[in-house]
C-alpha cells in the first residue's frame, strides 16, 4: 500500500538525479551555444520553415527554429533564453525590446505585414461579416489579446463591428495563433482568427479575408537580439530574409510586404 | 478573477474525486478480486495516464470529444456540438487523468485486507453486498483517504490536458494552473507569485496531512 505512495517519490529523486548529470555534461552545453536559434511568431511557422531551408541550402549554415506567441518570446528572451533573432507577430515588441536593451538597436524592420482572416471548417456556418452579427454559430477562436498580435487584431475586429460584447460568452482562447488554428482545425470551434498564411496553402474549409479597415495593420518585424549580436550567421540570417528569395516565400503565404504596405 | 479560478479549481477537483471515488471502487475490486488473465492488461490501461505526457491525453480527448468523437454526440443532447472548452470536458478529462492515483491506492487497499475476513463473514451468512459494504469498505478506509487525497491533489495540479483542451475561458475552464501560466506568460508575476506561493503551501498541506493521516489509521487499523 505505501508501495504505491512511496515509489512516485522515488522516481522523482532519480529523475532529478539524471538531471543533473544532464545539466553537468560540459558537451551539452556547448552544442547549444554553436546552433543559432530563431524564435519565430506561430503566424510565420511555415515559411519561416521554407525560409531557412534555402537559407541552409545556400549558405551551409542550418538554425533552430522555436515558434510560440510574441508575448512568449518576449518574456523567455527577458529571462535569457538563447534567441539570437526574433521574427515578431507585431512592431511593438521589438521596438520594446530595443528599447529595452534586449535587441540591437539599427537592427529592426519589417519583414511582413500580416493579413487577418476569420476561418471555418463548418459548412453550415459560413466565415464573415454575416455570420459574425449573427451570433449563430458556438464557439469562435482567438489568440490569446494578451500575448499574441493576431488575437488583439480579431478583438479589434470585433469591437469594430460592434459585436464584441454579444460574442464574448462564445470566444476560447488559443495560448497562440497555432494552438487557436488548431482548435478550429480539430472541429472543436467553428470559427477562428487566425492568419492568412495559415491557411492559404490548405484546401480545407473557407475563410474570410478581414477588410484592413477593421484591425490596425500587423506590421510583423524581426530584429537582432542582444545574444545574436556577435553571431554571424544570426545576421546573415537576417540579411536573408529581406532578400529576394525570401520575399517570394513571403508573398507566396499571402503577406504583404513593407513597400508594398 | 483569481476567486473564481480558484472556485472552479476546487469544484472540479471536487467533482472529479468523488466520481472517482464511484468509478474507481468496482475497478479496483475487480482488479483486486478477479483472477482473469487479462486483468493486468486493464490495470495497465488505468496507470497509462501516469506515464504518459499530457499532451498525448490532450490530443485524443480534443478529439474525442469534439464534433466527430463521442464527445460531440453527446454535446448534441443540448444543442452543442463538442465538449471541448465546457466544464463537463475538463470533468472528463480529469477523470481519466487521475483515475491511477484512485484506482491504485484502493486496489492496493482491497488486496491487502486477504480473503480471510471476506470468508468469515460468509460462513456468519453475510451476502456479497452485505460483506463488500460492512467488511471490506471499512476495512479498506485507508486506501480510500490516500486514493481521495490523491485524486483531488492531482486535479488540481492538472495542467497539460486543460491547457490542450480548455481554451482558458473565465468561469469555464480557466483553472488555477491555467491562470498562473497565463499571468507569467503575460509578465503578470505578481500575481503568478501569489498564486504559485499559494499553490506551494496547499500541496505541502495536501501530502503532510495525508501523511499524518495515514499514520494515525494505519495505527488504529492494525
Amino acid at each position: 500500500m505505501t508501495g504505491f505512495t512511496m515509489s512516485p517519490f522515488r522516481s522523482l529523486a532519480l529523475a532529478a538525479l539524471g538531471a543533473l548529470v544532464l545539466v553537468a555534461e560540459p558537451g551539452n552545453s556547448k552544442a547549444w551555444a554553436d546552433d543559432t536559434s530563431i524564435a519565430v511568431a506561430a503566424n510565420f511557422t511555415e515559411p519561416a520553415k521554407e525560409i531557412a531551408q534555402l537559407f541552409e541550402d545556400k549558405t551551409g549554415h542550418p538554425v533552430l527554429l522555436s515558434f510560440g506567441s510574441t508575448g512568449q518570446f518576449y518574456i523567455q528572451i527577458k529571462q535569457e533564453a538563447p534567441f539570437a533573432v526574433l521574427l515578431a507577430a507585431d512592431g511593438e515588441t521589438p521596438k520594446k525590446m530595443v528599447d529595452e536593451g534586449l535587441a540591437m538597436a539599427n537592427s529592426r524592420f519589417t519583414y511582413a505585414v500580416g493579413r487577418l482572416v476569420l476561418w471555418g471548417k463548418n459548412p453550415k456556418v459560413p466565415a464573415g461579416e454575416a455570420v459574425l452579427k449573427s451570433g449563430a454559430f458556438e464557439k469562435l477562436a482567438v489568440a490569446n489579446p494578451a500575448l499574441a498580435p493576431y488575437g488583439a487584431a480579431g478583438l479589434e475586429t470585433l469591437h469594430k463591428l460592434g459585436v464584441y460584447e454579444a460574442l464574448a460568452p462564445k470566444l476560447v482562447q488559443g495560448n497562440n495563433i497555432a494552438q487557436t488554428f488548431e482548435f478550429v482545425s480539430s472541429g472543436n470551434a467553428d470559427l477562428g482568427f487566425v492568419a492568412l498564411s495559415q491557411v492559404i496553402t490548405k484546401a480545407e474549409g473557407q475563410y474570410w479575408l478581414v477588410p484592413a479597415s477593421l484591425y490596425s495593420p500587423i506590421f510583423q518585424d524581426a530584429v537582432l537580439l542582444h545574444k545574436g549580436a556577435e553571431d554571424p550567421v544570426a545576421k546573415a540570417f537576417l540579411e536573408f530574409l529581406r532578400g529576394p528569395e525570401a520575399l517570394k516565400v513571403i508573398e507566396k503565404y499571402g503577406y504583404g510586404t513593407a513597400s508594398a504596405g | 478573477m483569481l476567486v473564481q479560478s480558484i472556485g472552479l479549481t476546487l469544484q472540479l477537483a471536487t467533482l472529479t474525486t468523488l466520481i472517482l471515488l464511484v468509478v474507481g471502487t468496482p475497478i479496483a475490486w475487480w482488479l483486486a478480486r478477479s483472477t482473469a488473465w487479462w486483468k493486468e492488461a486493464v490495470a495497465t490501461v488505468v496507470a497509462l495516464p501516469l506515464v504518459l505526457p499530457p499532451t498525448v491525453l490532450g490530443f485524443y480527448l480534443l478529439l474525442l470529444l469534439g464534433p466527430q468523437g463521442p464527445g460531440g454526440w453527446l454535446a448534441e443532447l443540448w444543442g452543442g456540438h463538442s465538449l471541448a472548452f465546457t466544464f463537463q470536458g475538463l470533468v472528463i478529462g480529469s477523470v481519466l487523468y487521475s483515475m491511477p492515483f484512485v484506482v491504485q491506492p484502493i486496489r492496493n487497499a482491497f488486496e491487502a485486507i486477504g480473503d480471510r475476513p471476506l470468508e468469515v463473514a460468509a460462513t456468519l451468512r453475510a451476502g456479497p453486498f452485505d460483506r463488500f459494504f460492512t467488511v471490506a469498505l471499512p476495512l479498506a478506509r485507508r486506501g480510500f483517504l490516500t486514493g481521495a487525497v490523491l485524486g483531488f491533489a492531482h486535479t488540481v495540479g492538472e495542467f497539460g490536458v486543460v491547457l490542450m483542451i480548455g481554451g482558458s475561458i473565465p468561469g469555464q475552464t480557466r483553472v488555477l494552473s491555467v491562470a498562473i501560466y497565463d499571468y507569467v506568460e503575460t509578465g503578470d508575476w505578481g500575481t503568478a507569485h501569489l498564486l504559485a506561493g499559494g499553490m506551494l503551501a496547499f500541496s505541502f498541506v495536501v501530502i503532510l496531512t495525508m501523511m499524518m493521516l495515514e499514520k494515525r489509521i494505519g495505527r488504529a487499523g492494525s
